[in-house]
């Protein structure tokens, strides 16, 4: 029953999280400078007369707040994000054009930096103190500060404008006409620098936090332990030391989903990734604020999505949770 | 000694020097003792002696910074000390195998108890998996495990510290080996759990005839199961010898002044009880209750611990009520409620005939000054971050006295418990734990209280300094007339000090009454198993000092 | 002074210390060293570096000074890092002590709003609101303050949570302590250390996210910053590189000192840590 339990007050949780969104988005549409319709309509919209008085109407702008947190509730809530003025198309059917190009990047860029972090983690903590050690360690800590977008600028100089080996733009070569097998082989080979540029950072943040998880574990009691028994080292660190001290680390990673879908907005912006990061920067340039603001709640409930479902997963891996809850 | 035959193990002049910059040079110096097969040597020594690192370096676990720089430890003739870590690991678990203090951080917290002993036998060999099943349900019945076919898919959060502790027996003697080194086995048990544990370990090392080295500070273990005994004092064997002599002819000074020191009933006689126990009621608790709820939502009912369950007890200034109990008893949480630092579900506590239970906090603030309590972790109780003057001066002045009285008060007390003038000025972390326990009375002292609730205050303390602790505070209640609370497990303690001794077991004060009765008569099922289960009770250390100082 | 032995102790974080003393200085000097603003153009545009001395990191399509972009750059994300870092340690000291100290149903709704901000997507958020609120310093500032107080937050209310079951608290209960000087003198002095461990890294946080912000065009259009520099640079990727590398050589050693030095600040506050990890 405390399983129930766990799934019932998880999914209120995140039920609670995206309409708490909602509402901070309808919050966010009354308090900006100037009139909540032109806000709604966009800066286009805002220069039509017409569909300024047809939003005064939809969204009951002349009624009570809480009578049009409702109308806007609801909206939000059937899949109505609104309408984009300048792309003459409902903002719900322009995220989810491009949400599939965004969840292939950010999908391929947990992956990567996951693996990664951890292998280097790992064999920075097993050679404490050694060369790779450092330089692994100095690694992380460099691409740690580095800004996200300009890793992006500088590969796209070095790898696309002087070596010339990989795409520097979007997501599939223009007109190349490729299906099947060969579009899948495009596709991928635009997505590499993306893909590692994005990754980096994340990289460099699960190293750190890998080689300080094992350490930790390292150190404590029942690793002695199974020294006592005679276990050679290579084993302890695989059987004992690997799961308990990985276990924070994936915590930590989803945790980082939001933080990843903002480095998409940086990554898809430099690559031209016609993801919803774009799409986020295009409504940026044009003031396209219902855009904007769907941009957002779609993330966010992104998030939401990604972090219930690795609630999920740990309470399978952690044997313990289900005692501590 | 015994001499002639190579004994089971053998440790020649080893030391093991510590990191520079500390108190002393080496951890362990130049120490010697020999372990025969089939006899169990106890290492005693207090807190920072050195006998915990002496097993783990027989054991080869010693961390890189503090490695043994001289001597030999020899197991059946062999140098361990000259094995390479390979040779060490097919040594490890099956000639020698080591049971630790802590069994719940000692096992891995994510993969099952029985995979965990299994282990033992795959890495040393055992290939078969089914034998190695079979195997670890025989060990789980042989140490004493419940239903061991379910118990051993079960990960170790789910069991109790004295299963915990079954299992890792299990582990050491999964390959039955020679020698069995045991660091503080059961210091982190109840009595009635050490008991059985003790119990549990004398006979395997009968029935197995391994040699047993089995680490501890408690005289009254040693008392139960040694069969020879070394004494450490700061990393140098002062004394060793057979069990009977160690215990009743001590020679050495520190011996003598470590039994000494062995809480025992007898002196209670010496202990100015009942002075002014016959004024007026100070505390009267009537049907008091504390109830823990925890987790419960929509799918499940919460759990629901009474942790204090109709209690009632009166107490008068000058007396001592002992409350013990073993961990889960509800002994802590009383206190906590008669200081008002939790919730209290129903009952009254009527302190000078007024109930306190109702009064909200700011209302009971200006009272707290009468009930005071000394804490049990004399590192956690003291402010870090403020001076020992500080700490002295703040009860006072949040109750109204000025800065300079508050000061001029402090520097007394810290006289009255024995502290220098200048530990005004000091922070905490320069004290000793017993040092710093003193100052945490002196605190409590600090509001001339007419009633202190000690929680466990000295549990955390090596012997030696508990029994000063211990005098300090039969002193300072002579002198000043106040009435204590004294919770604890180790009825030893209870029964040098307490007039009356409250036992208490799952939030239920199971009996009540003088020591003599609790001891000698006890009429509650659970009282005679706590009674029972004292280690070392068929031993009186007050008569071993006399007969060491008479020669 | 024990503890600037132990800080300097760490050659990572001395060398961070002087990385973020040189930053500091120019970005004080800044009128000093280039008295015309960098928004104006001073010589021909596209200068390589070294092409003509007197701008040493070259010039962008309008001739603009690259060197006093990054100096007035550096002001900007100074400015801007530490201002939003503190704004978010007020917040977030403030939520996390009041429920890790009080517990209960405050502590349920206190934690419940922090971790409905730690779970939106931060960098989405700021977009979000300098966006709607128009870019300006103050705008960008409390943006960042807002979507980086929640682990501040969570980590103080943790150690309350902690500090407040220790004896050494439930002592000055005992004592007749009021909650809120039991807050102020016992426990908060405790937690300290590991704030302004937090908050140095938070800095260099701050300090990223308003570069991504001003990347994105979202930074004050009267204050020359890095970001900005960076964004204005990208189409002229193959003509011009030092218009994007130099500043961002400048975020990337900024960024880097500060880590380093809150990593120096956070072996030096807990030494133990250091012995375990050694």
């Amino acid at each position: 029953m405390k399983s129930l339990d766990f799934v019932f007050q998880r999914l209120l949780k995140a039920a609670f999280v995206v309409l708490g969104v909602v509402i901070l988005n309808f919050l966010l549409v009354h308090m900006a400078p100037g009139d909540p319709a032109s806000v709604l309509a966009g800066e286009a919209g805002a220069g039509d007369a017409k569909y300024i008085a047809q939003l005064r109407a939809q969204f009951g702008l002349d009624q009570p707040l809480y009578q049009q947190l409702w109308t806007y509730l609801r909206g939000a809530l059937t899949g109505d994000l609104g309408f984009s003025y300048r792309n003459q198309l409902p903002v719900m059917t322009l995220i989810l054009d491009r949400l599939p190009a965004t969840l292939l990047l950010t999908g391929c860029a947990f992956v990567f930096s996951l693996v990664l972090g951890i292998l280097l983690g790992v064999v920075a903590a097993y050679r404490r103190g050694s060369v790779t050690d450092s330089a692994v360690m100095t690694g992380a800590l460099i691409f740690y500060a580095t800004p996200l977008f300009w890793v992006a600028l500088m590969a796209v100089l070095v790898f696309s404008l002087h070596l010339d080996w990989l795409p520097p733009f979007d997501m599939e070569t223009i007109g190349g006409g490729y299906t099947g097998w060969a579009r899948a082989l495009d596709i991928g080979h635009h997505l590499i620098l993306p893909t590692v540029t994005l990754g980096l950072f994340f990289t460099a943040i699960y190293t750190r936090l890998t080689r300080a998880s094992m350490l930790e574990v390292m150190s404590l009691d029942f690793v002695k332990t199974a020294r006592a028994k005679g276990v050679p080292q290579a084993r302890i660190i695989r059987r004992h030391v690997l799961r308990n001290a990985i276990l924070p680390v994936f915590t930590f990673a989803s945790m980082q989903a939001g933080q990843l879908v903002g480095g998409a907005v940086l990554t898809e912006t430099v690559f031209a990734w016609p993801g919803i990061g774009r799409l986020m920067f295009d409504a940026l340039l044009q003031r396209d604020y219902p855009v904007l603001l769907g941009v957002f709640l779609v993330t966010a409930a992104v998030v939401v999505i990604v972090n219930l479902i690795s609630d999920l997963l740990y309470r399978f891996v952690d044997p313990r949770i289900e005692a501590a809850s | 000694m015994t001499g002639q035959s190579t004994p089971l193990l053998r440790v020649e002049n080893l030391s093991i020097p510590l990191p520079a910059g500390l108190d002393r040079a080496f951890a362990v110096e130049k120490i010697s003792f020999d372990l025969q097969a089939g006899e169990i040597l106890c290492i005693v020594g207090e807190s920072g002696s050195g006998k915990s690192l002496t097993a783990n370096a027989i054991m080869g676990l010693l961390p890189r910074y503090l490695q043994p720089s001289g001597g030999r430890i020899l197991f059946r003739g062999q140098n361990l000390l000259a094995m390479s870590e390979a040779e060490l690991e097919t040594e490890r678990g099956r000639a020698m195998a080591m049971v630790f203090q802590e069994p719940l951080s000692a096992l891995n917290p994510l993969m099952k108890v029985g995979d965990q002993v299994a282990e033992v036998l795959e890495v040393h060999g055992e290939k078969n998996a089914t034998i190695r099943e079979r195997r670890v349900l025989e060990l789980f019945e042989f140490v004493g495990l419940p239903d061991p076919a379910s118990l051993r898919n079960a990960y170790p959060f789910r069991l109790s510290g004295g299963q915990r502790q079954r299992v890792m027996i299990a582990m050491a003697l999964a390959l039955e080996p020679a020698l069995l080194i045991a660091d503080e086995p059961t210091t982190a048990l109840d009595v009635t759990t050490q008991a059985q544990i003790l119990d549990l370990i004398r006979k395997i090392q009968q029935a197995k005839g391994m040699g047993v080295m089995f680490v501890t500070h408690d005289f009254g273990v040693v008392a139960d199961i040694a069969d020879r005994v070394a004494v450490m004092e700061r990393g140098v064997i002062v004394e060793q010898g057979p069990a009977e002599e160690i215990l009743n002819r001590p020679q050495h000074p520190y011996t003598r002044r470590l039994i000494a020191a062995v809480p025992h009933r007898e002196d209670r006689d010496a202990a100015p009880s009942a002075t002014g126990a016959d004024g007026a009621r100070l505390l009267e608790v009537k049907g008091l209750r504390k109830v823990y709820r925890s987790g419960g939502g929509f799918f499940s009912k919460p759990r629901v611990v009474n942790a204090v369950n109709d209690i009632s007890f009166s107490l008068r200034r000058g007396e001592t009520l002992g409350v013990v109990g073993e961990s889960g008893s509800g002994k802590s949480t009383l206190g906590r409620c008669l200081l008002k630092l939790t919730e209290i579900d129903a009952g009254e506590i009527l302190f000078h005939g007024k109930d306190i239970v109702p009064l909200s906090a700011s209302a009971f603030r200006p009272l707290r000054r009468h009930i005071q309590m000394i804490f049990q972790d004399p590192f956690a109780s003291l402010n870090p971050r403020q001076t020992v003057g500080r700490i002295l001066t703040d009860g006072p002045m949040a109750n109204g006295v000025s800065q300079a009285e508050a000061e001029r008060k402090a520097r007394e007390l810290l006289e009255l418990v024995g502290l220098e003038a200048s530990a005004f000025d000091r922070y905490p972390q320069e004290f000793s734990g017993g040092q710093r326990q003193r100052v945490g009375i002196a605190r409590a002292l600090a509001l001339e209280p007419e009633l202190l609730v000690a929680d466990e205050s000295v549990s955390a303390l090596d012997v030696s300094v508990q029994a000063q602790i211990l005098t300090l505070l039969q002193e300072l209640q002579a002198k000043l007339n106040i009435a204590i609370i004294f919770i604890t497990h180790d009825l030893r303690i209870a029964a040098q000090i307490c007039d009356r001794i409250a036992v208490m077991h799952r939030g239920e004060m199971v009996e009540y009454g003088p020591p003599e009765q609790i001891f000698d008569a006890p009429q509650h099922a659970y009282t005679q198993r706590l009674i029972a289960a004292i280690p070392g009770s068929h031993w009186n250390p007050r008569l071993a000092v006399l007969e060491g100082e008479a020669r | 002074m024990k503890f600037f032995q132990r800080y300097a102790k760490n050659y990572g974080a001395l060398i961070g210390l002087g990385i973020l003393i040189v930053v500091a200085i120019v970005a004080l000097a800044a009128p000093l060293l280039f008295p015309v603003s960098p928004w104006q153009s001073v010589g021909d545009p596209l200068l390589a570096p070294s092409e003509d001395p007197a701008f040493p990191l070259g010039t962008d399509m309008l001739g603009r000074d690259i060197a006093a972009g990054l100096a007035y750059g550096a002001r900007v994300s100074l400015l801007i890092g530490l201002i939003s870092t503190a704004v978010a340690v007020v917040i977030g000291v403030s939520i996390g002590a009041l429920a890790g100290y009080y517990g209960g149903r405050i502590d349920d709704v206190l934690m419940r709003f922090t971790e409905f901000f730690q779970t939106i997507p931060a960098f989405a958020m700021a977009i979000v609101l300098v966006a709607i609120f128009n870019p300006s310093i103050t705008s960008i500032t409390l943006a960042i303050a807002i979507v980086s107080w929640p682990p501040v937050a969570r980590l103080v209310r943790g150690e309350f949570l902690s500090l407040r079951s220790r004896e050494f608290v439930q002592a000055a209960v005992v004592i007749g302590q009021s909650g809120p000087r039991i807050m102020f003198t016992q426990i908060l002095p405790n937690v300290i250390s590991p704030i302004i461990v937090t908050a140095s890294l938070m800095v260099a946080t701050a300090i990223l996210t308003e570069s991504s912000l001003s990347f994105l065009g979202l930074g004050d259009r009267n204050m020359m910053s890095w970001g900005f520099m960076i964004g204005a640079a990208r189409t002229m990727l193959r003509e011009a590189w030092w218009m994007s590398v130099f500043p961002g050589v400048a975020i990337l050693l900024t960024v880097l000192a500060i880590n380093l030095i809150g990593e120096g600040l956070n072996d030096a506050m807990n030494p133990h840590l250091r012995g375990r990890k050694d």
